[in-house]
This record gives C-alpha cells, sequence and structure tokens, in this order.
C-alpha cells in the first residue's frame, strides 16, 4: 500500500480568520468619491449645461456690443468694459440704490412685522399654533403675482383705497401706483412668510428658561430682549433677512405692477433691456452687477453676523 | 407678578391680528371683486359667477393652465429625482469639493429670477439654438427647482441615523437592499415634501417662464401676467381666484399627507428646514 500524502492546503484555503473583514464584500464597495460623483453626476450635468454655462454667456456678452444681426457682437480682442460704465452711469446708478433701499426697507418692515407675530405664535398660540403657522404657510405657498396683483385692485386709480378715502370725504383721486411707498408696501406683503417662518423656527427652539433666569438675574426687558431673546434667535432672524432681502432686490413682478418710470427696480430694468430696449450687453452687465452685488453681501453678512449663526 | 415677560402677550395678540387681516385682506377683496357683476370700478353692483363661466370658454387660459400643469410635473419629477440623488451624496459621502458643490447649490438659490431668466434666453437663443417652447421652459424649471429639493432632503438626512445602515449590513443585506429597504424609506417624507415645495415653486413661477417660454407654451401666471397690462378686471380677478383655491387645495392634500406621516415624527412643510 503506498501512502498518498495528504493534499497540501493552500494557505488561501485556510479558515477565515474572523478578525479580517471579509474580502469579497470589500470588492463590491467603490470608494466613497467615486459613489458621491456618480450620484452627483445628473445634477452636475444638468447644472454645468443650464446654470454655469449660462452665466458665463452673460459675463461674455457684458463684454460685448450690441449686433446688427445677432443681439451680441463679442471679439476676445476687443473687450469693452463700457457696458459696466453705461450701467453704472448717473442715469442708471440711481436705479440700483433705489433697488438696494426699497429692499432694505421691506426687510426692516418684514422684521417689524414678522417677529412679534412669529414669537406670539412660538409661545402664546396655545392650541390653535398649527392654526396659526398655516394662515403664514398659505400666503407662503400662494402666488406671488396674484398677491402682488391683489394690491393692485386695491391701489389703483380707481381702486377700493380710493373709494374708500372718497367716502370718508378724504378724496379719491390719489394715485398710489407709481409710488416708492407702493412698491415697498408689495415687497413688504410679498416677502413677509419668508421672515416670519424661520423666526418661528427658531424662536420656537429658544429655552423660555433663559428668558425667566435673565428676569431673576435681575435684567429689565428691554435689556433681556436684547441681551437674551435676539442672540437666541439670530438664526432665524438672519435666514429671514437674507430669505427676504435677496429676492427684493432683484424682484421684478412688483416694480413692474405697482412701479412707473420713476420707481423701476433693477430687475425689472434688466428685464427691459432683454425685452422691449434691445439692448443685451447693458442688461449682462446690469445682470453681472446684480450677482456680485448679492453674492459679496450674503459673503460679508454671513462674516459679520456668523456662519454659524444658519 | 402675573406675566414676566419682554413682550406683553395682549399687545403682541393685537399685532398678530392685524398682521393676519393686512396678510389676508387684499386677497378677499380680490376674490370678493371677482363675483363683481360690473366690468370695471369699485360698484358692486351684483353678485355674479359670470366671470367664472367666462373662464371655461377661454381657451387660452385653458391651454395655459394643461401647459402649467405640463410644466410643473415634468419639472417636479426630474428635480425630485436627480436633486434626491445630489442630496444622498452632500450628505452621507465625504469627498473633495463638496464643500464647493454646496456653494454652486447655493448660488443657484440666491441667483435673482431675472439673472436666471435672462441667462437661459441667452443660452437657449444663441448657444443651444433651442426653439422656445414647452421643453425650454420645463429646462429651466428644473434647474431652479434641483436646489430647493436638495435643501429640504438634506435637512432630513441630516438627522439620519447611520446606525440603521450598519444595522441593516450586519444582518447580511446588500448594499442596494439597505438603500431600498432602510435608507428610502426613511428618507421619503423629506422627499415627498421637496417634491411638494418644487412643484408650489414651478407652477408659481412667472419671472423665468416670461424669458424662457415661446408661443404656445405660456403659462397661466404668464397668461396673467401679460393680461395685467391691460389693467384690472373682473375676469382676471377670478382667474387668479381660480389659481388660489387650486393652490389651497395642493395645500391640504399636502397637508393631510404631513398630518399621517408626523405619527412617524416629521412634517411635509418643515419649517425648520428653513432656519
Amino acid at each position: 500500500m503506498s501512502v498518498v500524502a495528504p493534499p497540501e492546503i493552500p494557505p488561501s484555503a485556510a479558515p477565515p480568520d474572523p478578525a479580517r473583514p471579509d474580502p469579497p464584500r470589500h470588492r463590491r464597495t467603490l470608494p466613497e468619491w467615486v459613489k458621491a460623483n456618480l450620484l452627483l453626476l445628473p445634477t452636475s450635468v444638468w447644472f454645468a449645461f443650464l446654470l454655469v454655462i449660462p452665466l458665463l454667456i452673460i459675463i461674455e456678452y457684458s463684454l460685448g456690443k450690441r449686433g446688427v444681426i445677432d443681439p451680441v457682437h463679442f471679439t476676445w480682442s476687443h473687450l469693452r468694459y463700457a457696458n459696466y460704465k453705461d450701467a453704472l452711469d448717473p442715469d442708471r446708478l440711481p436705479i440700483f440704490v433705489r433697488s438696494i433701499e426699497y429692499a432694505a426697507i421691506s426687510t426692516f418692515a418684514c422684521v417689524l412685522l414678522g417677529f412679534p407675530l412669529a414669537y406670539w405664535i412660538a409661545r402664546f398660540g396655545g392650541r390653535f399654533r398649527n392654526v396659526y403657522l398655516v394662515l403664514v404657510i398659505i400666503p407662503f405657498l400662494t402666488s406671488y403675482l396674484i398677491r402682488i396683483y391683489a394690491w393692485q385692485v386695491i391701489l389703483q386709480d380707481n381702486g377700493l383705497l380710493n373709494r374708500l378715502l372718497g367716502d370718508l370725504g378724504l378724496g379719491n383721486h390719489h394715485v398710489f401706483i407709481n409710488h416708492a411707498f407702493a412698491v415697498i408696501l408689495g415687497l413688504t406683503y410679498g416677502f413677509l412668510p419668508f421672515m416670519i417662518l424661520p423666526l418661528y423656527a427658531s424662536i420656537e427652539r429658544m429655552d423660555v428658561a433663559l428668558v425667566e433666569a435673565s428676569y431673576d438675574l435681575g435684567h429689565g426687558k428691554v435689556s433681556t430682549f436684547f441681551r437674551v431673546i435676539l442672540p437666541t434667535v439670530s438664526p432665524g432672524l438672519v435666514a429671514g433677512v437674507l430669505l427676504v432681502f435677496i429676492p427684493a432686490v432683484g424682484d421684478f413682478v412688483t416694480p413692474s405692477l405697482l412701479g412707473g418710470v420713476r420707481t423701476q427696480m433693477i430687475g425689472s430694468t434688466i428685464a427691459d433691456q432683454f425685452g422691449g430696449s434691445q439692448n443685451w450687453p447693458l442688461g449682462s452687465a446690469m445682470s453681472v452687477l446684480l450677482m456680485l452685488f448679492i453674492l459679496a453681501g450674503v459673503f460679508v453678512y454671513l462674516r459679520r453676523v456668523g456662519e454659524e449663526a444658519l | 407678578m402675573s406675566h414676566k415677560s419682554a413682550l406683553r402677550p395682549r399687545y403682541l395678540k393685537l399685532h398678530a391680528v392685524l398682521v393676519f387681516a393686512f396678510l389676508f385682506l387684499p386677497i378677499g377683496v380680490l376674490v370678493f371683486f371677482s363675483f363683481n357683476q360690473a366690468r370695471s370700478g369699485t360698484d358692486f353692483t351684483g353678485f355674479s359667477t359670470k366671470w367664472y363661466s367666462d373662464l371655461i370658454h377661454n381657451h387660452q387660459a385653458l391651454q395655459a393652465f394643461r401647459n402649467t400643469l405640463k410644466v410643473a410635473i415634468a419639472a417636479t419629477v426630474v428635480a425630485t429625482v436627480i436633486g434626491t440623488l445630489a442630496s444622498f451624496a452632500l450628505t452621507r459621502f465625504k469627498f473633495r469639493g463638496r464643500s464647493a458643490y454646496s456653494t454652486l447649490i447655493f448660488v443657484s438659490l440666491v441667483m435673482p429670477e431675472v439673472v436666471m431668466g435672462v441667462s437661459l434666453l441667452a443660452f437657449y437663443a444663441n448657444i443651444a439654438h433651442f426653439k422656445l417652447g414647452l421643453t425650454t421652459v420645463i429646462l429651466a424649471h428644473v434647474t431652479f427647482c434641483i436646489a430647493f429639493v436638495v435643501v429640504v432632503v438634506n435637512a432630513r438626512l441630516a438627522s439620519f441615523d447611520n446606525r440603521l445602515v450598519e444595522a441593516a449590513a450586519d444582518l447580511g443585506a446588500t448594499p442596494f437592499q439597505t438603500f431600498l429597504r432602510v435608507v428610502l424609506p426613511l428618507a421619503a417624507p423629506g422627499i415627498a415634501a421637496g417634491a411638494m415645495l418644487a412643484f408650489t415653486i414651478s407652477l408659481d413661477d412667472v419671472v423665468i417662464t416670461f424669458f424662457t417660454s415661446g408661443p404656445g407654451s405660456t403659462t397661466l401666471p404668464l397668461y396673467i401676467f401679460s393680461s395685467l397690462k391691460f389693467g384690472v378686471s373682473p375676469s382676471i380677478n377670478a382667474l387668479s381666484t381660480f389659481v388660489l383655491v387650486f393652490s389651497l387645495i395642493l395645500l391640504a392634500v399636502g397637508g393631510l399627507f404631513s398630518a399621517r406621516s408626523a405619527k412617524r415624527g416629521v412634517t411635509a412643510i418643515d419649517v425648520n428646514a428653513l432656519g
């Protein structure tokens, strides 16, 4: 009888070391950055073509001049900065200033109107709190255009307000539309829910014990408001200011519906350059300036009030 | 001391009543005058629903309404799918360029509508040579909806407990099974909320549609906006009321949906996502 040596067990066939991770399962998973990029691919392609390239075109157009056949004539050898000069000349600079002014006043008005309301809902809303909240969400989610149009019904020359004033013997020939008042009112009305909701979210999270503690430690009402309540709700305030100011400064609907020639804002002016006036290079330069202003403004604002506040 | 509050409830309540009146009176006026018999002016000459029955025969308005729905549905589906994928990547993986990507999302959020509108117009007209129509409107709407979906889904995924995924893997689930059975159901309320927000925003958009639509692709908000050049009219009041009621119905459906999922600890309209 010949002794057959038992086949040598190759080291790889050794029983798996329980301490080691399972190799085949490991092989199937891709590195994290590959997975992440695969998931991001559709959005990346979308943003590349429909966000980044269009913005680059606007930058390019802002350096060109009005074409004869095409709306813009652009050559790399003759970059023109004249559009920027035109956009900031004494005729148009006031449009920028006015837009910032209207948006700032509206934002301030939204804080004044929105903060006490948000505070009341969050702390004294009682069992109807969700009902009040829905009453804020309804205008938040209904058409901005229609809500601004409603003011046109009220403020127009033969509108409701003139009629009411007439009935009170105060004259019914007031002109409200085309005045700064109408545009600022519209912006405030239109964006107020955008202020209330984030304010509410952070007031609701506020610990009431902090307020009580402040009183117990001898702080007055004013001092408690500025030193305890305001700092704790600042994330909501920061978010609210951004959510109101940014869309307000570039708004196109409200100045078109409630404004006139003297109250045109940057958004409606840009729209006009791409529509009736057919000056695409100037409109592009104004768009670039508006975009830069907003990005720089947000950057500086978040730096000053603290990014962690958001 | 009864009320040791810096802000007195009594004054706050009065303020709240006034602000709510400010928010709703103009809408009420609009709805009221949509039932006015008179063609113009502020004399309420009698109750009438004729402006509503006229709407049924207004082919332009009906066509615009159909277009609005087509655009909103298509844009919501596309933006929700690709926005959710992006949100998964941004919240569940660490990779280089993540913060740059978040910046891109942020830029699309803070970009003024007018700037997005004119830049898309320039792209369609002179680079892509697309004919302006429903397709160009849908492409534009997806572009501004993506960021809203990403922000809302991110808020939901931020509170995601990763141990659940690990538990699934330990119990022998493949990554795909884990995704389908664990990750997706947990993210679903956030995805639904994102989709609802995208749908509402698309439904109401007028500025970007203004620049990206062509003949035959007018949406309802754009139709209303163009009609306003001819001034206030009761038929526009009726059409606006119709749009408001339509939004309210959607909101109610969304509210019911979120009330159901609230039992699982989430709401469709998550106000915390805004703060």
